[in-house]
């Protein structure tokens, strides 16, 4: 097995437990992390896919490098725009949780015009 | 086959104007936060009668030219470079957009003005800047040419769209905004790892060069079915669309215009891009008929659960669930027409109009529920007496935009749903214009239930809560009407949306 596959196996694994985490735990911050350990799943393979596609003499092909620090501040802001989410939710409500079900307290509360 | 070659890729004339459709928005939400408190609002009306006027320049350019708009930016041209593309299916989008969003900004300056002797308000400054940033994403997903361009437009337009769900800042809406964001979140980070996989097996992400670079097996199929996947979760097509009644029906009315009008069709666009432009030679009929099985369930469940609704915006929302399974339905007609050796674009003009008349109608329906709110002060539907009265032109444009969501001729969803009906009936597949005739049956019967409780007699002595400025109301009818009238676009001489694409999109599906 060379390098690049075991990276690309590893990143696999990684999209892997993250899409597990993501779907199964009911907690918002835990869907958090799940979330960005598939990111660092796709990173990796793209890493890897870099890798293997470099031209003779050099390291790797740049275009996946470029690309790769432009997903990874994506993933930066979104982490950070979803984490000031749960934390607004937490002061307001009391509690960071999905699970009061939107219909059942949208008949209690007012509606916004 | 895309007819831009590489080597034909160069700048067109009106190349720059597709550079400024996406960079005026922008410049509109950095003035706009500079300006801050009314400079804002006026920056952001300025910008959307700026960004008007480009959408029609660019419209005139691709008519004039009769091929598609492109711009190669700093002039490196693919796959090195990234370029800007604007074909039929692009421009038609684009004037959509800016005519929706034109209408929702008149009707927002009541709602979102900032008040008297205040110098900065935070909705309003926050209302005006994401309405920009809204649709500067949304052109930027238009005329993207290139996959990972296409990705980094989807997460600004999911930023700024979340962050309107939870606009007015109660727990509830933010718990709505954090549902979709996470539903976002996945979404895109799936359709990334797909672009990755193409990346991988085919050393470009530009999509003419992809298109002709893609062939079956299974690197294709992979990304193919995890970029649709998460595409459809940001779409909120049944069943992931658990997120989208509660956040656009928590939203203030002009925030839920935005979202319900324009923002699911972002994605939408998407898929239509990657299924006939991508990955026509890659996707089977079958998966084109499971996205359209989706689609179905979507228009049935999303009918009856719309039916059963307590209030009007929670009504509309469930409503556009079931519309979005409307804009499904194209995948195996196209596919189809095209097996069967005829022209698909039938089909892919039925799903645009649909998208084009669904942005209209719902946008003005939701905007409707907004005023009905501001009159009743609650907007039970079981309750909704003396509407008609207070509001007359508000309940013609509600049964105006109904009437366009049923089907009703001459509306533009009477175009679009006999478009894809006959392309149902040409290609033997009769069972998806079951489904339509059934979804438009469920569709009028709640829309002639709120008219007919609205046109009920008020209780003696009843008035308004408060009254409601004309202006918003014109602004209200004047989409529904544009909705309604949609259907004279089959009076026009050329067909807009096919100018620029390839000789028969989707000509390899199998």
């Amino acid at each position: 097995m060379n390098t690049p596959t075991l990276f690309g196996l590893c990143a696999a694994a990684l999209v892997g437990v993250g899409l597990y985490g993501m779907i199964v735990n009911p907690q918002p911050l835990r869907k958090i992390l799940a979330f960005n350990l598939i990111g660092s799943g796709v990173f990796l393979l793209f890493g890897a896919i870099a890798r293997r596609g470099a031209a003779v003499g050099m390291g790797g092909d740049p275009v996946p490098q470029a690309l790769l620090i432009t997903g990874i501040v994506v993933a930066f802001s979104a982490t950070a725009l979803a984490v000031a989410l749960v934390r607004r939710l937490f002061d307001e409500a009391g509690s960071a949780t999905l699970a009061a079900e939107a219909p059942a307290k949208a008949k209690a509360d007012p509606p916004t015009p | 086959m895309p007819h831009s070659l590489p080597a034909q890729d160069v700048t067109t004339p009106g190349g720059l104007l597709l550079v400024l459709a996406v960079l005026v928005p922008f410049a509109g939400v950095l003035a706009g936060i500079v300006f801050g408190g009314r400079g804002a609002q006026r920056v952001a009306l300025a910008t959307l009668a700026a960004g008007l006027a480009i959408a029609i320049a660019i419209a005139d350019a691709l008519a004039r030219s009769g091929d598609a708009v492109v711009y190669v930016l700093g002039g490196w041209t693919p796959p090195l470079g990234v370029a800007l593309r604007a074909d039929g299916l692009a421009v038609v989008m684009l004037l959509a957009v800016a005519a929706v969003i034109g209408g929702i900004g008149v009707y927002a300056r009541a709602d979102f003005g900032t008040p008297p002797g205040v110098r900065e308000a935070r909705a309003p400054l926050v209302f005006w800047t994401l309405l920009l940033a809204v649709w500067g994403s949304l052109n930027l997903v238009f005329v993207s040419g290139d996959l990972f361009t296409l990705y980094v437009a989807l997460e600004l337009l999911t930023f700024a769209a979340v962050s309107l769900v939870s606009l007015d800042g109660r727990a509830e809406t933010r718990r709505s905004a954090l549902r979709y964001l996470l539903y976002a979140l996945l979404g895109s980070v799936l359709y990334l790892l797909g672009a990755v996989l193409l990346y991988g097996a085919y050393g470009t992400l530009d999509i003419p060069l992809l298109a002709m670079r893609v062939h079956p097996e299974p690197a294709a199929w992979a990304a193919a079915a995890l970029m649709t996947a998460g595409l459809l979760a940001k779409t909120a097509l049944f069943p992931l669309h658990l997120w989208l009644p509660p956040a656009h029906a928590g939203a203030p009315a002009a925030a839920s215009a935005v979202l319900s009008g324009l923002v699911i069709k972002g994605s939408w666009f998407l898929v239509v891009r990657l299924w006939l432009d991508v990955f026509a030679g890659v996707t089977t009929l079958p998966s084109a008929q499971t996205l359209a099985a989706l689609g179905a369930a979507a228009i049935l469940v999303g009918n009856v659960v719309a039916l059963r609704q307590a209030r009007l915006k929670l009504l509309i929302a469930y409503s556009t669930v079931a519309q979005i399974g409307y804009l499904f339905l194209m995948f195996p007609l196209a596919a189809g027409l095209a097996a069967a050796q005829l022209d698909s674009a039938a089909a892919v003009n039925g799903g645009m109009l649909q998208a084009i008349s669904h942005a209209t109608a719902k946008a003005a329906m939701f905007m409707a529920a907004g005023l009905v709110y501001t009159t009743l002060g609650h907007d039970r539907v079981t309750d909704l007496r003396g509407v008609a009265q207070a509001l007359p032109m508000t309940v013609v444009a509600f049964a105006l935009g109904g009437a366009s969501l049923i089907g009703l001729p001459p509306s533009g969803g009477f175009l679009a749903k006999w478009l894809l009906i006959s392309a149902a009936i040409t290609t033997a597949q009769w069972w998806w214009a079951l489904v339509m005739l059934v979804g438009g049956l469920l569709t009028s019967a709640y829309v002639f239930i709120v008219v007919v409780r609205a046109m009920a007699p008020a209780p003696a002595g009843w008035t308004p809560q408060a009254p409601v400025p004309r202006y918003q109301e014109v602004a209200v009818l004047a989409l529904a009407l544009g909705s309604f009238l949609l259907g004279v676009a089959a009076l026009c001489p050329v067909d807009v949306a096919q100018i620029g694409r390839a000789v028969a999109p989707g000509i390899g599906l199998r």
